[in-house]
């Protein structure tokens, strides 16, 4: 039988996704539903007041309105306290359920309004009367740390949440003995998810059985389980939280968020199922974003471009509560020149409150600044010494007989950081020599004969991937002969049902079709930690191949009994078990999973175990890396600012391939978001806090006519770190992207010296940028 | 609930004569009242696409639009581009085959887009093809998957055409 891992499959999600019968957490009405709209802060600070919601209960159709003092009785603890412990907290700013005397961005949910309909619901959510007493508020986070900085919080002493060091290697003295030391200033901002499906949820109350089912648009359902669970004062079995068809999550979607915990307190108090469906004005302000990083860094190299050291400090814009931990920035820190041979490296991390939405992960989640960062000193290496910036970082790359190579730092939760395979060198040539590279200087010329300006950049990557420790898997083969398979992981639209299917069809007969793949209910498996950090091939992957094998010679086992054959005979195709080369010498898998499913007073069939499954927990703690390198040729309209990007190779490493296709698509979507990061993508705030863009007019995203055919240079190096070789890839595409692209738009305008040290770059920053240069126009 | 309109219409294939909020929008309508859930809502404010429906033939947002304005109009959404419970439009297979969709989210309106422009270009480019999705967001994909399934698609129609 042909394996089908490796195979280009369609998937198994996309005929009902096709035909628009798919449900997504909007599609779900319930008899009696009821429709939710927030009262949301119109400041960056404030203190409240009164909230007067008569004139809202005055009208018809709506049910209530719920202020922090209403839904208090029913908390037991009033904070979303976060999961990611740190010892680099200065202060605790968990969130709470609903603004509590004082608001803290522009957005923040105050009250709830629930109606007979949504439009009600807005309508009266007008009316609520909420009393604000504005304060100074802060936007810059490098201004956040200033003394005499406004507070973001009433009662802070200061803005600084967060401070730590990373490093190893003696650090001054590399600076001390460098032949070559050079600094750059680099801004990196990173804006929403803007998963296309918004968020939302319909949280339902059955009093008889005393059990709130929270179905919700979100990545990880068992941690909002434990959440809310925890502030409802509610046992685990009181609460049922399932995610429906994801559309998109992109990181934000993996955090709790006040409105889910409002929703399970409304269905509760009003005894009807309360639906709240965010829309997309509202996304801007209502869900977590990634943001601002500043750093200030030095590199120190030899007179080979040899890296000796790299030093210096960041500040991370964090938001106005700890949505999630300290982990982008460390991220940031940890995967700086991870690629690289790095001697000595200090980087001292500050994370600052402002009174902006709280960050989170967005796909990347503090890689892609790291790499951006690290990409724009070795362009300055190269430029400084006049060494190609390819060869200057070909000769720091790690190089593919070092693997696997362990790195001095640990990961947030101690673990080792090793580069467990991949030829990074190779990987880069292969993205050159498809792009020309050698070439490109007489291409340049030509085109600037012409008066066009074009250019080449690089960028190269290493991502940890399919962090751990564990995705629970449950695999079984039903009294009907179906397998289902359960996961903690949440489909969001990246294949996983196709994945997991794919997996265990290898082991149990092959047949995809008579497979049915549940993720992210938590009533079908107790354990769970859900998607996030490219991480469900590797953990979710590993065990669902584990749990198949698992069953696999347990069907083998009884159907040998049955068939009064040797194991080794048999062979398991489509939905039978069979003696190979024997054709009617076989037995249905339904049949043996009757057999173990038990007879009062009968004994099981050879002693074995009851039930044909297994649930697997594979502890998998540490990181598989993937890797790769991007390459971007642009063409630069330097009376307009315009960018053109005319070609575009990735060469990309994320260890065994188990389906072509989807990898292909993860990729692809990778890019175009990190695209976007550097050129289209800005979430923006005014001076006091105010967020001025929050319409996808205004934000942009890139389109299909922006996009680049993107080609794609496979590179598979198996991970020797769980049993199927593979590392992560959902967040790969775009970690590079816009070092490339910044590093090409550089290349392009070298006639007029310009230097660009952030993204995005506008096409209004790059007019300026090329009137400002040395040789501007 | 507000003032209120007797509006009828056809949406794919089916007659509906319905009582409607006049300040309800077609989406809304569509995927409340009628329970045709397969057109999604993205932004509501015209920008991404995903809501694009056909009314009499011609690509519209129905976020923009009134359920009211749709009155005597013929509507084609998502859920009538299958020809049966069974097969798929060539369409829709070929975004199967070429990982055309990922979330899924999208998808409805980027099916709507090109289900009118591959009738007005049966043999476009590249290029016209990524002009005419312009219009519609997708976060997933890079789009590359939905260009190489529209190219696709129109050899499979004119294929069906020409047998």
């Amino acid at each position: 039988m042909a394996e089908l891992f490796g195979s280009r499959i369609a998937r198994l999600e996309d005929p009902a996704l096709l035909r628009g019968v798919a449900r997504y957490v909007d599609d779900i009405s319930l008899p009696g539903m009821l429709h939710a709209a927030f009262v949301r802060s119109p400041f960056g600070h404030a203190r409240i007041g009164s909230v007067d919601a008569s004139a809202a209960l005055a009208l018809e159709g709506v049910h209530a309105v719920y202020a922090m003092d209403d839904i208090r009785p029913h908390l037991v603890n009033e904070r979303l306290v976060v999961g990611l412990p740190s010892p680099s907290y200065r202060q605790n700013r968990d969130r709470p359920a609903l603004a509590d005397g004082e608001v803290v961005y522009v957005g923040e949910p105050v009250a709830v309004v629930v109606a007979d309909s949504r439009y009600l619901a807005e309508d009266a959510a007008a009316l609520v009367d909420v009393e604000y007493d504005p304060l100074p508020a802060v936007a810059d986070c490098r201004a956040a740390l200033e003394d005499g900085a406004p507070p973001v919080h009433l009662d802070a002493k200061h803005n600084l949440l967060a401070e730590f060091d990373m490093g190893f290697g003696d650090v001054a003295a590399a600076f001390a003995r460098a032949p070559h030391v050079f600094r750059e200033s680099i801004w990196i901002h990173r804006g929403g998810s803007h998963s296309i499906e918004c968020r939302g949820g319909v949280a339902a109350y059955e009093a008889a059985e005393d059990l709130i089912t929270y179905r919700v648009s979100t990545q990880m359902p068992h941690s909002a389980l434990r959440t809310i669970c925890e502030m409802l004062g509610r046992d685990e079995n009181q609460l049922r939280v399932v995610a429906p068809e994801i559309g998109g999550g992109f990181g934000p979607k993996l955090v709790v968020y006040p409105e889910d915990v409002t929703l399970c307190i409304a269905t509760m108090k009003l005894g009807r199922p309360v639906k709240w469906i965010e829309d997309r004005r509202e996304h801007f302000v209502a869900t977590t974003q990634e943001r601002d990083q500043y750093w200030e860094v030095e590199i120190a190299v030899d007179g080979e471009a040899k890296i000796l050291g790299i030093r210096g400090a960041m500040i991370h814009d964090h938001g106005a509560y700890t949505a999630r931990g300290v982990n982008l920035a460390y991220n940031s820190g940890e995967s700086l020149g991870l690629a690289y041979n790095v001697p000595a490296y200090a980087l001292n991390i500050r994370l600052a409150l402002t009174n902006k939405m709280p960050v989170t992960p967005v796909r990347g989640a503090g890689h892609p600044q790291a790499t951006f960062t690290m990409e724009r000193l070795m362009d300055r290496v190269g430029r400084e010494l006049g060494i190609d910036r390819a060869e200057v970082r070909r000769r720091n790359l790690i190089p593919g007989a070092d693997m696997p190579y362990e790195k001095p730092l640990k990961t947030r939760g101690g673990m080792g950081v090793l580069l467990d395979s991949g030829d990074y060198p190779a990987c880069q040539q292969s993205v050159m020599d498809r792009l020309g590279w050698a070439d490109f200087a007489a291409r340049q010329d030509a085109a600037r004969a012409e008066g066009r300006y074009i250019g080449i950049g690089l960028g190269n990557y290493v991502k940890g991937t399919g962090r751990g420790p564990f995705e629970a898997v449950t695999v079984r083969i039903g009294p009907s002969g179906r397998i289902h398979v359960y996961t903690g992981g949440v489909a969001i639209g990246q294949g996983t049902r196709t994945m997991l299917a794919t997996l265990v069809a290898d082991q149990l007969g092959g047949d995809m079709a008579n497979i049915t793949v549940t993720a992210g209910d938590t009533a079908t498996i107790s354990l769970g930690i859900g998607t996030s950090n490219s991480r469900l091939a590797v953990q979710a992957g590993s065990t669902a191949h584990a749990a198949a094998i698992k069953v696999r010679e347990k069907a083998l086992k009884v159907a040998a009994h049955m068939l009064e054959a040797s194991e080794d005979d048999l062979e398991i195709v489509g939905s039978e078990i069979r003696v190979k080369g024997v054709t009617d010498m076989k037995v249905t898998l339904s049949q043996v999973a009757n057999a173990v499913a038990g007879t009062p007073g009968y004994a099981l069939p050879g002693g074995i175990e009851p039930g044909m499954e297994a649930e697997e927990h594979l502890v998998l703690d540490v990181m598989p890396y993937a890797s790769g390198t991007a390459g971007a040729v642009v063409e630069v309209d330097a009376e307009t600012g315009a960018v053109r990007i005319l070609e575009y190779a990735l060469g990309h490493d994320s260890g065994r391939i188990i389906n072509p296709l989807i990898v292909d698509g993860q990729v692809l979507g990778g890019t175009a978001h990190g695209i976007g990061n550097a050129l289209y993508e800005w979430m923006g705030y005014d001076a006091d806090a105010n967020p001025v863009t929050t319409n996808l007019a205004e934000y942009l995203l890139v389109g299909a006519a922006e996009m680049p055919n993107v080609q794609i240079l496979h590179h598979e190096s198996p991970s020797p770190l769980n049993p199927i070789g593979v590392k992560g890839v959902g967040e790969c595409g775009v970690v590079p992207a816009p070092s490339a692209i910044i590093s090409a738009i550089e290349d392009a305008l070298t006639p007029f010296g310009v230097r660009l040290a952030g993204t995005p770059v506008t096409p209004a920053q790059i007019v300026a940028a090329i009137r400002a240069a040395p040789a501007g126009g | 609930m507000g003032e209120t309109r007797k509006i009828a219409l056809t949406v794919n294939g089916k007659r509906y004569a319905e009582e409607v909020e006049v300040r309800m929008h077609l989406g809304d309508f569509l995927r409340q009242q009628l329970g045709l859930t397969g057109t999604h809502l993205g932004c509501e404010h015209g920008v991404c696409g995903a809501c694009t429906v056909l009314v009499d033939g011609v690509s519209a947002r129905s976020c923009l639009m009134l359920a009211v304005q749709a009155d005597g109009r013929e509507l084609l959404t998502v859920e009538g581009i299958a020809p049966n419970e069974e097969e798929l439009h060539p369409l829709q297979e070929a975004f199967r085959d070429n990982h055309g969709l990922q979330c899924g989210f999208c998808t409805p309106g980027m099916l709507t887009t090109l289900i009118e422009f591959l009738g007005d270009n049966p043999d476009p480019t590249e290029r016209e093809v990524r002009e005419a999705i312009s219009g519609n967001l997708c976060r997933c994909t890079g789009y590359q998957g939905i260009v190489a399934a529209a190219l696709d698609a129109a050899q499979r129609l004119k294929a069906l055409k020409q047998a």
